[in-house]
This record gives C-alpha cells, structure tokens and sequence, in this order.
C-alpha cells in the first residue's frame, strides 16, 4: 500500500500524463463529495466551488480525489463524510468514526501510520479528467 | 457443625431487634448493613403497616400516579439478602425489660439490644364526633386507600389544622376533586414557619388556588349536617358543612411502648436519648420522631437519618455522636414555596434585627434575622419565591460574614436572587446536602484534575439528589477551575466561539437562514467542520424547517441527514418507515415486506415499534422509498437528531384496564411533533394506565392515562444512562397536554447543548425541576405564547422528506453509488444468517476470494 503511494505520488509530478474522463461537473455537489469507478478503483471527489474572501486569487474551483475506502471501517464511504477546515487544512471526516483525512494528500490526522491513496485531478472544460501518468498501469 | 432440630443454636449471635420500618427505621437498616452489624447480630424488624418501609415525605404523590411501590424506598429484597427477618403487619404490644422480651400477638421475641423506631402519630384535637364516619387522618398509605375510597362519594373535604402536613393533606384532598377547606386554630397558616405577614400572604395564594382558608377556628363538635355528613361547630358556634375531614394538627411521639415499659419519657412526650440515642436502659436505643433530644423532637427526617447513623455507630462502639440538627426546611406546598431557615422568627435570639421586604403585587415575602451586631444570619423565612434559600442557607449555616447591606439578599434584583460568590464560602460549606459534599471535596476533584462538570457529578455525587445545588455547584466547579488558570471554554468548536444556545440566539434574532451567512458574520475558519456543520443544520431545521435536501443544507448534514437513511458498519443504509404509534394495517405490514424481499433487506422490529429495514445500497434508497411512498408511508426520521417513536399500547378501545385512548394520543403527538429537529433525538410514549405498558416513564415525553386525562412525564431515558422521568403536570386535557409539550421541546431545542438529550439538559438546568415548571406551566419567563408559535411553524413546514426529494431529479442525482457506472459497491457482501442477509465478516470475506480465485 504504501508502495502504491510512493509511486502515485511521483507519478504526479511527471510531465506527460493522459487524462481520463471521470464525470460532468453537474455530477458533483457543491461543497460535498461523490465517488467515480475508474478501473476497479473508487475514487471519492470532493468539490469546492469558490473560496470566499481568497486572498491568492484562486478563482479555480477546487477539486479532490481520494480513496473512498475508509481504512478504519474497512467500508467504502469517504466520499459521504463531511468536508471542512480543521486549523487551517482542509479536511473530510469519515462518516463511519469521525476520523479526519486532509483533502490535500490524505494523511489521517488523528492516526499518522494511515494515509488515503490521492489521484491528480483537474479540468477539461466542464468534464472531471483523472491525470494518469504515462506508463502507469492505473 | 450440626445441631438437633429442638436444641436452639448454641453460639448464637446477639440478637438485636428493631421495632418500626418508617423511613428512619428502614435508613437504620440500610446503616447497620453498611457498618456490617448485620454480621455480627441477628436482626429482627417489626413493621406495624402491612407495607414494608415507604416513602412517607411523598406521599402525597400516591394520588398523582405512584403506587405503593414506586414510593417503596430500597430494593424489595433488602432485607432477604442481608438475612434481616423483616415481619410486616406484626405490631409490637409490650416490651418486657425485666427478661428482655418483645411482645407481639405471636409471642415474645429476645432481644439483647433494641431499636425503638416507631415514630410518631398523628394527633387528633379532642373534639365531640372526632370518631364519626369518614373522619381520617393522614400518614399512611392505608389511610390514603381509604381517603380515596371515601372521596368518590364525597364532594367536599376538610383539612383540621394548617401547618406543613395539613397543607400536604390539603393538597391531596384537592388532587382527589374535592371542595377543600382547611380549618386552623392559629391566627395564620403554617404558624411554626411563618409569621403574620407571610402567613396572610400564604394563605392568598392558596385561596387563590381554590381551597378555603379558615384560621382562628377551634372546632367545639362534630355533628350531622343538613347538606353534607358532617356540621364542624366552631367556638362561635358558625359552623361548616363537609362530607370528609382529615385531621392533621401535628405529631405526638408514638411512645406508647417506651411508657408502658418504664422509660424515661419527656414532659410533653417523646422517649429521652443521650447523645450516642441511648434511652434511660442502655440497651434499649431511640431515633427518629419518637426520640426527645435535648427536649426537642425533630420532625423531619433529615434530622432522622443522623440519628439512626449514631445509633448503628453506638452499637459498632464507634465514636459518632447526635448533636442537634438544623431544622430548616424549604417546601413546595400546594405549589407555593415555604422556606424557614434558622430562627426564623426571632424569638429565640436575643437582641435581634430584622430586614423584611413585601410584595403584595408578585405576592412575596422575606424575611432576614441578624445578630445584634448585624454581622451574622440568625434566621430568615421566604414565602413565594425559594431562589433565595441556597444562599441564605449558606450564610447561615457556614456563619459567613454578612455583606455590608445584608437588605440586598433579600431585594429583588433584575438578576433574579443574588448568589453568594464561590470564593467567599469556607472549604468546609456543604454544597450538596442531599450527598454531604463540601466545597473542599470539590476543590479536591478539581486538583485530581477533573475538568468536566458530569464528572465532577458522578464522582463526587454532588447534586444528584434532589438536584437544588446544581447553579451552586457548577458555580463553584468553574472557579476553581478558573482560579487554576483552567480556561471555562465554551465554544462550540474552532470555527465558531459560541455555544449552542448563543448561536440559536443568532439565527433565531438575525433570522439567518444559511451555514454561510452565520459563518460570514459570526464564525472564523475557511468553511466549519464536521462539528459545526450539522450542528448549525439542525439549529436552522428546528428554527425554519427548510426541507434538509435543499442545495445550500446538503453540505452541513452528516451521511445519514444526507441520504436519510442510516448508514451502517459496511456502508450500507438501513430504511426505517414511519409507523405512527406502532399501529400499522395488514396491507401495509405486507407491502415492508414486499420491499424487504425485492430488495433481499434484513428486517428486525425495533424497540419503538417500527420496522427496520437493513443493508439497502446507496442507489437503491430512492427505488425503495417510491415503493414505500406508493404504499403509503412516510420517513421515519430514524436518522435524524429528531422525533422518532411515539410508543403506545393498546388503550382503552381492546384492553381491560385502559381509561384512555393511548394509541389515539399516540397518533395525534406523533404527527404533530414527526419532522422536527432537535439538539438530539427525541423519543415519547403513551400508556393507557398506570399500569404503563409503553414504558412512558423512560422517554423523554412520556404521557399517562389517568381517569381525568393525561398525566405528563418529561427527560426520562433508557440507553446508556437511565433516568426515570419526572412527573411534571396531571389529569391534563388533549389541548392542555399539547401545549404544554410544545412549550417543553421548543424550550429544550432553544437552551439544551448540542447532542444533549432531555435528562442531561434537565439536569444541567439550573433550578432544576421547579424553574422548568416555572417557565414552562406557569410562563415565568413570558415565552409561552412565541414557543408555541414557534412549534406550529415547524409543524405547519413539514413534509416528507422523501417525498420532496423523489420529486426532484436534481436532489436525488447524489444518490448514486458511483457517478459514471451502474455498478453496486463490489465489497458489500452478505451471507445468509437464519435465513435472512447479513454483512460478510472479514474472514468469511477472505475465505470467498480464496474460493473465487482457486
């Protein structure tokens, strides 16, 4: 697993990858999450249209792709936990027992030893595209 | 070790004997058991009544809904289980000294040591005709049966003598839908407690409840009457027709025995005890109201209780010793407060000053007695209003210097009563009188590091008895707690410094309809947590009642809020339809199962008489619910912090014992309250008599039948920490009942914390019961009116959630296990249990793969 990790994470910072087509933007909620099927993986997207009062000038909606399987429960629901910020990260709260798993590379707060695999996602236009690096099996 | 069968047991343990099973008597026992003495002695109790030991201070509560045995004080098996021979209805004739005999109609019983507990009698004015028909006293709880059987021929009753008891029995009379009177021989009403002024204020507001008051009246005779049984003559021969007449003018020590057998008795009653409660034989001990210490009998039985514990510790051969007890007291008779702390008339002070505030508009009276020098709190009498009492008791108990305008504990303020700050009681003040806990015993917890007030409660014990301590204690939790440098944090979590309540002030106030505009003005952070969220959702549902799938409302709520089912270990949802009442028809109970079956669901019937439906996925939610709307249900709300159940049984309409229609009321609460959102859930019930099949008493509403209505019951819970509920208003009518209940929840959902049931909330409350009784029944606060107002919006906003969001494509696109396939979850998997599905355990799911892939 953390094998896995290490891979993907270097994966993402490669220059040439081929984007896959997950969903529609009218697919997301507003502030929550859903999950997509990509090649046996399911991969909870959480969708945060605007940032109030931003200071950067990222006008971006924001978007992030994590393991729906919550590795507590052993259940597949983090894409129906809470997203929010917590001192500053933002953060989904697993539906099952609360735990906090940051948006940004799934690291659980509460337990360092877990972290929740992540994906490279953007914008095609109103599509959601998956980076997958080239090569990479998944 | 054998012995023959007519040989008496040779090493025989010295046998002590005690004769009354009162509540001193009884709380003897209990202090014998724990000083283990029932080890070492064989104990023989007499009980005169044919019940064992009750409650006797309550017992006015056997004509509102408690029966025998809920008045009943300790387990019934106490005394089997300690090997106490406890012989009821077997009263004692004679004591022989002489060979150590107590003589009962089965015989004599040896004793080398004998507790004498047997209390006190009812004294009963000797008047001409005080021995006809239908004259009463009242004490016991046969005494009661028979009031009772009385009073249903009866239209009218009287109450001979004013004080404490005669008030109780007064109340009691009226409880029993009688005409009440109460005939006093004193100028005033309650004339150990009160003086004139407060005594003429009394008795208005008694008159104002409907029971005649009479005072400076000595009945000469009893006699028969032209339209009631009896005629009362008094000593200006006007006289007074009723049809029942309880005697309750005062005590007299039931000493009887202790005459007979040559004990020291006292001029006016009462057997002599010494300080270990030794009478004149050393081996004969008193306690209770039968004792005489010092030329006083005490006559309550807090008082009692001490002396039974020095007693046990004389006969232990330990050291504690009786020395008195305070008699003050704080009453709620007929629903006026009474408070006497000290001396309270003066009299007994010499060179004392007095401070005294009337307010004949609000109809309250104070009354403050200082030392000569006005430094020290001698004695203070309260009628109206007891907010004052804890304070004063303090001053007075723990001799604090009195401030430098002792008037000012006595003036009304806009802050309601003044409290005495924390830091000026002495470690030695009790805080919790019911457990004896000091203020040093709370400071010691606070050093031990207990920063939580429930804590605080369940180790210490403090106030959780009769709960009058709570504003006190929690005064004195968070001083010492501040005084460490602990900061009292109150905020809801980071993104919000308010707590519950405060915010529902603010979305209630602003008339903020959204997470966002609340977090704009008053929050901090980027977006909340999974804290604040759901904890502002449900503010806003219990304020608005906007449907909980609108767009700006999805985010906030938690998964079960979101898919409005109840998500279980696996993932998988469980799907509770609403059964009103627990009454469902045949054609429904087979449409459930129709569903359960296509669906291949677990069903299990739930303890609040619905069905739960177990193991739905995600996108099959909405398929379920068109089935389940088209056989005509509704959401259940099992996943929501909100109404769920309204428990009931049968009722009147199919059972003997039923006096109302439980299922009728059951329907009627359930649909009015389905829907509404609340800091946690909200569980009712409704019995068909007091026989309370629906297990009202552990809900949070919990409605009883009686013969004039309903009798209501409120923050009772089962679960993890069971409270009984409290009886909290009776024989209500169906509109009266309805109100009251609206007020109540919308009370809670304003003031209670976030996730705090009923029971917690109450007994947070400061001022406990009586101050919910305030606001609630008699609207001391003035939001009667604005909480109902504010109910029927919640009530006239409801919708089936399921049904709005079936409606509407949009909202149901979430529900959808994966946004770009049709696929089910491929890691849900269930086996078949008994012949229903259950989720695979993990190994089971391991030994499939291995199956699949070999």
């Amino acid at each position: 697993m953390s094998e896995l990790i290490l891979e993907n994470e270097a994966a993402r910072s490669a220059s040439s990858s081929r984007p896959v087509r997950l969903c529609s933007r009218a697919d997301l909620v507003a502030g929550s999450g859903i999950v997509a099927w990509h090649e046996g993986h399911q991969i909870a997207l959480f969708y945060l249209p605007c940032r109030p009062g931003a200071a950067d000038g990222a006008d971006e909606p924001e978007i992030y792709a994590l393991d729906n399987r919550d590795p507590f429960s052993g259940a597949n629901v983090i894409g129906r936990g809470i997203v929010g910020d917590l001192k500053g990260e933002l953060v989904v709260a697993s539906p099952i027992y609360k735990q906090h798993f940051r948006l940004t590379d799934g690291q659980c707060l509460e337990d360092a030893t877990r972290r929740l695999r992540t994906w490279s996602v953007g914008w095609d236009g109103d599509n959601v595209v998956l980076h997958i690096p080239v090569g990479a099996d998944s | 070790m054998t012995f023959e069968a007519d040989t008496p047991t040779p090493p025989r343990k010295p046998r002590l004997i005690v004769i009354g099973n009162g509540m001193v008597g009884h709380y003897c026992l209990e202090q014998l058991v724990e000083r283990q003495a029932h080890q070492h002695y064989a104990i023989t109790v007499f009980g005169e009544e044919r019940h064992r030991a009750y409650d006797r201070v309550h017992l006015s509560d056997y004509f509102t809904g408690s029966d025998a045995d809920a008045l009943a004080l300790g387990e019934a098996d106490f005394c089997a289980r300690h090997g106490i021979d406890l012989r009821l209805g077997e009263a004692v004739s004679a004591i022989d000294r002489e060979s150590r005999l107590v003589v009962t109609e089965r015989g004599g019983h040896a004793f080398d040591q004998l507790i004498l507990a047997t209390g006190s009698c009812p004294f009963v004015p000797p008047i001409p005709g005080n021995d006809r028909p239908n004259c009463f006293v009242y004490r016991t709880l046969d005494d009661l049966d028979a009031i009772r059987a009385a009073a249903e021929t009866a239209s009218s009753g009287v109450v001979v003598g004013g004080g404490l008891l005669g008030l109780e029995a007064a109340n009691a009379l009226r409880g029993l839908n009688l005409d009440t009177a109460v005939v006093e021989f004193a100028p005033r009403l309650m004339p150990m407690q009160v003086d004139t002024e407060g005594g003429d204020l009394l008795r208005e507001k008694i008159e104002q409840l409907g029971v005649q008051v009479l005072t400076g009246r000595a009945t000469q005779r009893i006699e028969d009457g032209q339209d009631h049984q009896h005629r009362m003559v008094f000593q200006d021969e006007k006289v007074w027709e009723t049809d029942l007449i309880v005697f309750s003018a005062g005590i007299r020590p039931q000493d009887r025995l202790a005459r007979d057998c040559g004990l020291e008795i006292g001029e006016r009653g009462g057997v002599v005890v010494d300080d270990n409660c030794r009478t004149s034989d050393p081996n004969i001990l008193a306690i209770g109201e039968v004792a005489l210490w010092q030329d006083s009998i005490f006559g309550l039985v807090g008082p009692g209780y001490q002396m039974a514990k020095a007693a046990v510790d004389t006969l232990v051969e330990g050291e504690l010793t009786f020395q008195g007890a305070d008699m003050s007291t704080k009453l709620k008779l007929l629903g006026v407060d009474v408070g006497s702390i000290g001396d309270a008339h003066g009299d007994r002070t010499p060179g004392a000053r007095m401070y005294r505030y009337l307010d004949q508009i609000k109809q309250e009276y104070r009354k403050l007695v200082v030392s000569s020098d006005g430094k020290k709190l001698v004695g203070a009498m309260l009628v109206g209003d007891n907010s004052y009492y804890d304070t004063l008791l303090q001053y007075y108990s723990n001799g604090l210097e009195l401030p430098k305008d002792p008037a000012a504990l006595i003036l009304p303020s806009t802050e309601g009563a003044p409290t005495l700050g924390a830091d000026a009681l002495p470690e030695t003040a009790t805080i919790c009188s019911c457990h004896n806990v000091s203020k040093g015993a709370v400071c010691q917890a606070v050093e031990a590091g207990c920063t939580d007030l429930g804590t605080l409660k369940a180790d210490t014990k403090a106030s959780t008895g009769c709960g009058g301590c709570t504003a006190l204690l929690k005064q004195v939790f968070e001083h010492e707690l501040e005084s460490r440098g602990v900061e009292v944090d109150r905020s809801l979590c980071e993104h919000f410094a308010y707590t519950r309540q405060e915010l529902y002030g603010l979305i209630r106030v602003e008339g903020i309809q959204s997470f966002e505009a609340l977090h704009a003005r008053h929050g901090k952070g980027r977006m909340g947590c999974d804290i604040c969220k759901p904890a502002v959702a449900s503010i806003l549902a219990s304020c608005w009642n906007a449907p909980i799938t609108n767009p700006s409302l999805v985010p906030l709520q938690d998964t079960n809020d979101t898919f409005m089912a109840n998500m279980q270990k696996n993932g998988t949802y469980s799907v509770v339809p609403r059964i009103p009442g627990g009454e469902i028809t045949p054609d429904k109970l087979i449409a459930i199962g129709a569903v359960a079956k296509k669906y291949d669901l677990y069903t299990k019937i739930t303890g609040g008489q619905r069905i739960d439906l177990f193991g739905a996925q995600l996108h099959e939610l909405p398929d379920i619910w068109s089935e389940l709307i088209a056989a005509g249900f509704e959401t259940g709300h099992a996943y929501g912090k909100s109404t769920r159940t309204v428990k009931s049984c049968v009722g009147n309409t199919w059972c003997r014992y039923g006096v109302q229609d439980s299922v009728a009321m059951a329907l009627t609460i359930e649909n009015r309250y389905k829907g509404l959102r609340s800091p946690h859930k909200l569980k009712f019930a409704v019995s068909g008599c007091t026989r309370e099949c629906a297990e009202a008493q552990s809900k949070d509403v919990g409605v009883i039948a009686t013969e004039h209505g309903w009798n209501l019951y409120v923050c009772g819970n089962g679960g993890m920490r069971p409270r009984h509920a409290e009886l909290f208003a009776t024989d209500l009518d169906d509109t009266e009942l309805l109100r009251i209940i609206d007020r109540l929840l919308m009370f809670y959902i304003r003031t209670a914390d976030r996730l705090q049931r009923t029971s917690v909330w109450r007994e947070n409350l400061e001022g406990g019961l009586d101050y919910l009784k305030a606001v609630i029944l008699e609207d001391s606060l003035g939001l009667g009116d604005e909480l109902e107002a504010q109910m029927q919006h919640v009530v006239d906003q409801y919708e089936c959630e399921w049904a709005g969001a079936l409606k509407d494509p949009e909202k149901l696109k979430r529900f959808r296990t994966f946004v770009n396939d049709k696929r089910s979850d491929p890691d849900i998997i269930a086996v078949s249990e008994r012949d229903q599905p259950r989720p695979a355990r993990p190994e089971e799911i391991a030994a499939l793969a291995v199956e699949v892939t070999s």
